[in-house]
């Protein structure tokens, strides 16, 4: 399979603090990563370097087929470029309706101009309660996003990342606050989306990392420590030592 | 959301109906063209509130929806007002200067009518050359260009300075201040080529109108009104779409708008540019009214006094800032004015003069503390009954913005 993400001998740090270390991690079109691994491993920050928020002191970042370097790109530009990515804590504008949250995330153009022109069309209005249908918040479209419970907005911001049909999804946590039938359905979203695009997931819970059925790596201190099946990683006695041992 | 922008933001509607009949009434009263229970005095003072209130609702933009406390706003207005200044003076000079030569034996040539001209305008700063920034005064046209242009290219160029290198928050308000510190300082210098702190004066006058100021007053009076009435549509029509839900992001998580692809810095800097551009609009419309216009008007207070009204008519709402604009500077107009009865303590005695300034920073820590909605959200209590009761109480991420209303507009 071609390689759509390619990071090769990334580091960071933070005031001498080596946040990543020498990291290399690639992922091809369309298939689904679980990053697992110990708080402060820098699996945010392993998402901060690929959507340009953080800035690594060396290594590359390669993407596409055109091997287009990413760290020269802004924030904006690595979106558009199809880089979607869900935070850590549900980060969706509060003010705002479910509606308005969706259609700001559509993808479209994004250029000023472009914008004040926009008018949604019927098929854009369809698409967002499609979406709304998916995360199970067909109801609430009118509603202020703030107003929606804490596993809802996590799922808003799933939507919103659906909504900007990126090539590679970036979801950090997404399963943190959520009940058991939500995280069933989240999965279900997610290998759904893993079936056309590149996906990777941070999550600390093993059960679902074990749904997501897919290929693991795990990180430690800024590298990677181990990369394989769930049950491959999870008999590595390294892996066992600094992570599931404890 | 198909439905047409009138029916989705009634309030414009309702606003628009208000001031069209606000303007009626004055009309109807003024000495102008009416009954004459309004003095003319008082129809400009209604006319320059009228454009700070449109100066008022680019603050509201740029500050209540797109979240950058610009303090140096009223730098724009002041150099809207500046640049149709030097229009009217140059050519009512002009004319005054053509009259009284056009006694002399030998018809004068056209630079002795420029130099007599200069010799009027700069002998009070002892010069009498035209300095380059006047290279258009003599047409009316260019200089009402340069109303938005000089304004638009300040803030474009300040724009992207600073939003480019992700100046934000207290930093970017210090930067604004300093900007409009050092504008009023070069124009306080007489070298500056405009008259140092004389200012530009006898604005109200406008050349080859022979029509009373009670009749100019009015003219005046509803060119404010039409400027405001379209300023408030286009800045409605603005917060009200796609880009609505984009500037309101950027204020409330910019990174988050970031990462869905927008470019922050390029909404930021045309917000702040197009602000700047309405505000000198309104600075020309104000300062022929006021007569006067010198570089203490565009004191780094003068812009933080804006934020204030914004802050006390309830930031985030466009007609907040106009409720705003238009109390408090009638109130500040009416204390400072010296018609505010003085409070007698016995061993004390309230001079408003000098205690309206107290009273109005008191007010504003007041609203700030315990009324963030400002003075827009008494509107709230009359459309909560028709709203659905909302659960989650405070909406956003900064309890000091409004939420609820400004998302129905
Ligand atoms: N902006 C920052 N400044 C300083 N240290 C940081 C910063 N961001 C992350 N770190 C540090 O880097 C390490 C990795 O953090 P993070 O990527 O958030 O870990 P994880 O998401 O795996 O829990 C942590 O020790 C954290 O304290
Ligand atoms: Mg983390």
């Amino acid at each position: 399979m071609s390689t759509l993400l390619e990071v090769s001998g990334v580091s960071v740090s933070f005031d001498g603090f080596r946040a990543i270390n020498n990291l290399s991690f690639r992922i091809g079109v369309a298939e689904m990563r679980a990053v697992i691994g110990p708080n402060g491993a820098g699996k945010t920050t392993f998402m901060d370097v690929v959507t340009g928020k953080t800035r690594p002191d060396e290594g590359h970042v390669l993407w596409g087929e055109k091997s287009q370097s990413l760290l020269k790109m802004s924030e904006a530009k690595i979106a558009q470029a199809g880089v979607g990515r869900k935070f850590q804590k549900p980060t969706v504008f509060e003010d705002q309706t479910v509606e308005e949250n969706l259609l700001m995330a559509l993808k479209k153009p994004r250029g000023w101009f472009a914008v004040l022109a926009y008018r949604p069309s019927e098929h854009d209005l369809e698409h967002v309660v499609e979406l709304a249908k998916e995360i199970g918040l067909s109801n609430a479209l009118t509603r202020k996003s703030g107003e929606l419970s804490h596993g809802q907005k996590q799922w808003l911001e799933i939507g919103m990342l659906l909504a900007q049909e990126p090539r590679l999804l970036l979801v950090d946590e997404p399963a943190a606050g959520m009940t058991p039938a939500e995280r069933e359905q989240t999965t279900a979203i997610l290998v759904e989306a893993a079936k056309t695009r590149a996906v990777v997931v941070v999550e600390h819970d093993m059960e679902f990392v074990r749904r997501l059925n897919c290929k693991v790596t795990v990180l430690h201190e800024g590298a990677v420590l181990a990369e394989g099946s769930l049950d491959h990683v999870t008999s590595n006695q390294d892996v066992i030592d600094v992570y599931l041992g404890r | 959301m198909q439905r047409s922008f009138i029916a989705r933001n009634p309030s414009v509607l309702l606003f628009l109906a208000l001031l069209a009949l606000f303007t009626l009434v004055v009309t109807v009263l003024s000495e102008g063209f009416g009954v004459g229970v309004i003095s003319t005095s008082f129809v400009k003072t209604l006319g320059k509130t009228l454009c700070l209130c449109l100066v008022a609702v680019a603050m509201d933009l740029v500050w209540g929806f797109t979240g950058i406390l610009s303090l140096g706003h009223f730098a724009f207005f002041g150099i809207g007002g500046y640049m149709i200044g030097m229009w009217l003076m140059y050519e009512r000079t002009r004319l005054i200067v053509v009259q009284s030569l056009s006694q002399a034996e030998i018809p004068p040539t056209p630079t002795e009518v420029v130099d007599a001209i200069g010799n009027q305008i700069f002998g009070v700063v002892g010069s009498s050359e035209f300095p380059w920034i006047w290279g258009f005064a003599d047409s009316l046209f260019l200089q009402l260009i340069l109303v938005v242009l000089v304004p638009g290219l300040l803030a474009l160029v300040f724009g992207w300075l600073a939003f480019r290198s992700r100046v934000a928050g207290v930093y970017l308000s210090i930067l604004t201040q300093a900007m409009t510190l050092a504008l009023a300082l070069y124009l306080f210098q007489n070298d500056s080529g405009l008259r140092g702190n004389n200012g530009l004066s006898g604005l109200q006058n406008l050349p080859n109108v022979s029509a009373p100021q009670s009749v100019v007053s009015l003219w005046f009076f509803w060119g404010s009104a039409f400027a405001l009435a379209i300023g408030y549509l286009l800045a409605a029509w603005l917060v009200s779409g796609k880009f609505g839900s984009v500037i309101r992001g950027i204020r409330d998580n910019e990174a988050r708008v970031r990462f869905l692809g927008y470019s922050v810095e390029i909404y930021k800097l045309m917000i702040f540019t197009l602000t700047a551009m309405i505000a000198g609009i309104a600075g020309a419309l104000y300062y022929p009214q006021a007569g006067i216009i010198n570089p203490a008007e565009i004191a780094p207070i003068a812009s933080i006094y804006l934020a204030v009204w914004v802050a006390i008519g309830g930031r985030g709402r466009l007609y907040g800032a106009v409720i705003g604009a238009a109390f408090v500077s009638l109130l500040s107009t009416w204390f400072t004015g010296g018609q505010a009865p003085d409070i007698q303590l016995g061993f004390y005695t309230i001079k408003w003069v000098d205690w309206w300034l107290v009273l109005l920073g008191l007010s504003f820590v007041g609203v700030t503390l315990f009324a963030p909605k400002g003075m827009g959200g008494l509107v709230d209590l009359w459309t909560a009954r028709r709203t659905p009761n909302r659960h989650g109480a405070d909406l956003g991420p900064d309890a000091g913005s409004l939420r609820e209303a400004e998302a129905k507009q």
